[in-house]
């Protein structure tokens, strides 16, 4: 019998497609980061900063989850940003102004908590990770903090978003590990910086971006030449700076269904790791209690599915002359570089 | 009907010249008509139907092996209430389609309940035939026409109550839910399903493997819903993308159905190792996201050679099927019971037997060990012997000493049951639910228990009962909400759970205590359907 049924199309809740209103090309090229802004008025309308969404671009398509890097309640639209770094990621580029994804469910995840703290708070983004420390900014930045924002980005090329962050930090710190842009190095040199510069006066530090910027940051502010840096004379916790990341691992629902997004967090109470769920008890945790090592490897679990996709798209190229493609799944996570 | 076309099968089929003779055989017949299966060689290498199904001469002859009792014993043991006894007698005079209609009179979703019920607990249980042979094949007799009735064309004719504007909204569209829908749109209100997912039927769709419940029917069914004037929003996310009180003040009503959507792990070491799956994910990315079909698919599963799934329910024999048709080489159930003691289906373990599924009965997996790269490599597991009965009744798997060993694999899924979906009652605080997370209902109405706060949120509707109302404040006056659940979100809390028929009579139970609460609140209800009775 042939397919009649419509069950795989359903209504959307505002009746209304998730059509694509703007689309920007931020970075042009094979590993171009594309900025579009979709109309999902019940996205918009519950957003909250740290949440996220999972996209579908089309009806064979994988569940790419991707963190909101701005929305407009009263345009009822939603911002995503992603970077092309696979199969999935390329189709959704390929979606031009006017047209239309299959699904986008969300908002996902707990929100953060943003309130005003009596001392700066240092924002950190990383790669395409720049996207959703935006709306962190935002919010911090008109509930009166003084936020000292930190970009990075491996070349002048891939850098997003400096225009817009300006406006909502105190101070915009931009680095490129190439030094083709801003000041040559890593996120994590500046941030010692700017913390070493206020004596350790830093109510928070929010960090997102591949899982190794994130790693390295944690690393720079629980290790011990960390504190001996700058505070010899007190008997100085760096732990005493909050620190929040947003992690990315692999999820298939999104709703807390699957565990496949289970990250290991240190528990101190109980002295071992427990695993939480990132799509819903997360995305963002504590940084200092995130198993990085645990989490780099389970986001490498599909890189051998990537080649087979890969090299099924290669032997069909040669009968067909299609283009070679990777599973988005795969490459997104391992690069951390989709959110 | 009017595409039937000609080589369809028609729904009046004539009785064949040797009926008497079929008759008398088939009394006499003490076993089920057999089923046609697929060769399990063959099977345990594809996704498509195990069981065949009945061709019109074999459900015919097995219609004729009920005797028609005059107080038919299976028809108080169904939880959707099929008028069995109808439904064989008119298949017995080759009536395929009036006994088609007479089952979707109370069960619009018989392709699904003909495949996935436990007849053996339910109406064949009880069958007068079963006491001195096998019972009646009701569940293939459904299957059967379910399936007639979908090849031709055949839709349900439903007697839809007129529109009586009353809302009612649906949360969750698997099995408890779309019973719930069922019924309702039928008195005549208006029903829109929320589901999270990108596709409705729940645990239709991401659950159960298509070798048991083909993807394509749960659509057709649900189609026949939608036929009926339900609307079903994907991608809601009830708590995240609407509210429960946004969705309170559009609907008058409201059914929670989120299910069983928090996979458990057993807290051993070396659960975060990839290859490590809960039975949610495995099934969801190979059913859902059709990593079966992958690379033409983009969704990715580890396939592996050795894999092990722990538990012994239902779930955890759908993993075990799964995994050994996405191509691994051995496929070992660890169940720290014996065979007698394991939840699933009999059919079920049947089933996997068949299909070369090893079973490690009285095994109990300690630590799963990885290598380097942080793949699971070694699961270690130490032997169980049955020691005193506990609470249950059952005899308790009691670890014998040093009886630890280690066998080799490279995927483990944890299929040691699942919790209720905890999302929707952390995001709504006037929700109760009990330390099982499960919604805490009225057993019998399926009715929510809600926090006292409830009653106070302000609602746009002045019509209320008196004993339901509230003081009026400033925003206006107030009203109970009207909310009941089924279906997994509830548990056992009103008899036994856990299957797709038990939400499916949830279903079915919430949709009439609805009904019955609007009717109290909204009087004219009533009237709308006594009017539409009479005319």
């Amino acid at each position: 019998m042939p397919d009649q049924t419509t069950a795989g199309t359903c209504r959307t809740l505002s009746g209304k497609n998730y059509r694509i209103r703007q689309k920007r090309v931020l970075v042009a090229g094979d590993d171009g980061i594309v900025l579009a802004e979709v109309e999902a008025p019940l996205i918009a309308r519950h957003a909250q900063a740290g949440q996220f969404v999972i996209v579908r671009t089309h009806e064979h398509s994988e569940r790419i989850p991707l963190t909101l890097a701005a929305w407009d309640k009263a345009a009822g639209t939603i911002t995503l940003i992603y970077q092309v770094v696979g199969h999935s990621t390329r189709e959704m580029a390929a979606v031009e102004e006017g047209g239309t994804f299959t699904d986008i469910l969300g908002p996902l995840g707990s929100p953060i908590t943003v309130k005003k703290h009596p001392h700066p708070v240092i924002c950190i983004g990383g790669g395409v990770g720049v996207a959703p420390i935006w709306p962190k900014v935002k919010d911090l930045f008109e509930l009166g903090n003084e936020v000292i924002t930190i970009i990075g980005a491996r070349t002048q090329r891939l850098l997003i978003l400096e225009q817009e962050l300006r406006p909502v930090s105190t101070e915009l710190i931009v680095t490129t590990d190439d030094g083709s842009y801003g000041q040559k190095g890593f996120v994590t040199e500046r941030l010692h910086e700017v913390i070493a510069a206020r004596n350790g006066q830093i109510s928070e530090v929010i960090a997102v971006g591949p899982i190794p910027m994130m790693d390295a940051v944690v690393k720079e502010m629980a290790g011990k030449s960390f504190r001996e840096a700058f505070d010899p004379s007190v008997d100085y916790d760096p732990r005493r700076i909050p620190l929040i990341v947003s992690l990315n691992p692999i999820m298939v629902d999104g709703t807390g269904m699957c565990g496949g997004c289970r990250v290991q967090l240190w528990d101190p109470s109980k002295g071992q790791y427990e695993a939480r769920f990132s799509c819903v008890d997360g995305p963002a945790f504590d940084g200092y209690a995130v198993d990085f090592r645990t989490l780099t490897r389970r986001n490498r679990q599909y890189l051998d599915s990537e080649k087979r996709t890969r090299e099924a798209a290669a032997s069909d190229a040669e009968t067909a002359a299609a283009p070679a493609v990777e599973t988005g799944q795969a490459r997104n996570r391992e690069t951390g570089e989709s959110r | 009907m009017s595409d039937r076309s000609e080589e369809a099968c028609p729904g009046q089929v004539p009785v064949p010249s040797n009926m008497a003779e079929i008759r008398k055989a088939a009394l006499r017949q003490p076993t089920k008509t057999p089923m046609p299966m697929q060769d399990p060689e063959v099977r345990s290498r594809n996704f498509s139907e195990v069981e065949l199904g009945y061709d019109f001469d074999l459900a015919f002859n097995e219609s004729h092996r009920c005797i028609s009792c005059g107080d038919p014993k299976c028809i108080p043991y169904c939880p959707v209430e099929i008028n069995i006894r109808g439904m064989i007698d008119h298949l017995k005079k080759g009536d395929i389609e009036a006994a088609y209609q007479e089952i979707v009179k109370t069960n619009l979703f018989p392709s699904i309940t003909g495949r996935v019920c436990p007849q053996e607990n339910q109406c064949e249980m009880v069958c007068v035939k079963g006491i001195k042979g096998q019972p009646v094949g009701i569940g293939y007799l459904e299957k059967y026409l379910a399936d007639w009735a979908r090849k031709n064309g055949v839709r349900p004719h439903a007697e839809l109550w007129p529109p009586n504007g009353r809302a009612i909204a649906i949360i969750g569209s698997g099995p408890a839910g779309l019973a719930a829908a069922a019924e309702l749109v039928r008195l005549g209100y208006r029903c829109t399903i929320f589901e999270a997912l990108h596709r409705p039927g729940g645990v239709l769709l991401y659950g159960i493997p298509e070798f048991r419940l083909p993807k394509q029917i749960v659509d057709f069914e649900i189609d026949n819903l939608r036929g009926l004037g339900v609307e079903i929003v994907c991608n809601a996310l009830v708590g995240r993308t609407i509210t429960l009180d946004e969705i309170q003040e559009q609907f008058d009503a409201v059914m929670i159905g989120t299910g069983a959507g928090l996979p458990y792990f057993m807290g051993i070491a070396g659960e975060e190792l990839s290859g490590v799956y809960s039975a949610n994910e495995y099934l969801t990315r190979a059913n859902l996201m059709n990593a079966r079909s992958f690379p033409a698919e983009p969704t990715p599963i580890r396939v592996g050679d050795r894999v092990a799934v722990v538990g012994g329910g239902n779930v955890a024999m759908d993993g075990a099927r799964v995994a050994k048709r996405l191509g691994a080489a051995t496929v070992d159930v660890v169940y720290r019971r014996t065979q007698a003691e394991m939840p699933a289906r009999a059919d079920e373990v049947h089933h996997a037997m068949e299909e070369g599924i090893n079973f490690l009965f009285l095994h109990n997996p300690v630590t799963i060990y990885g290598g380097e790269d942080g793949w699971v490599r070694e699961m270690e597991m130490v032997r169980m012997e049955l020691g005193e009965p506990d609470q249950s009744g059952r005899r308790r798997p009691v670890i014998i000493p040093d009886s630890n060993f280690r066998k080799p694999y490279d995927v483990v899924i944890m299929a040691i049951g699942q919790g209720p979906n905890p999302l929707l009652a952390t995001l709504t605080p006037y929700l109760v639910t009990n330390k099982w997370g499960q919604l805490v209902i009225d057993p019998k109405s399926l009715r929510v228990h809600l926090k006292d706060d409830a009653a106070h949120r302000p609602a746009e509707e002045a019509a209320v009962l008196a004993e339901d109302a509230g003081p009026a404040g400033p925003e206006g006056p107030v009203r109970i909400p009207v909310i009941c659940a089924g279906g997994d979100i509830i548990g056992s809390q009103a008899g036994a759970g856990g299957t797709v028929i038990a939400a499916m009579g949830h279903g079915k139970i919430a949709a009439r205590t609805i009904h019955e609460m609007l009717v109290e609140r909204y009087p004219e209800l009533a009237n709308s359907l006594e009017i539409a009775a009479g005319s």
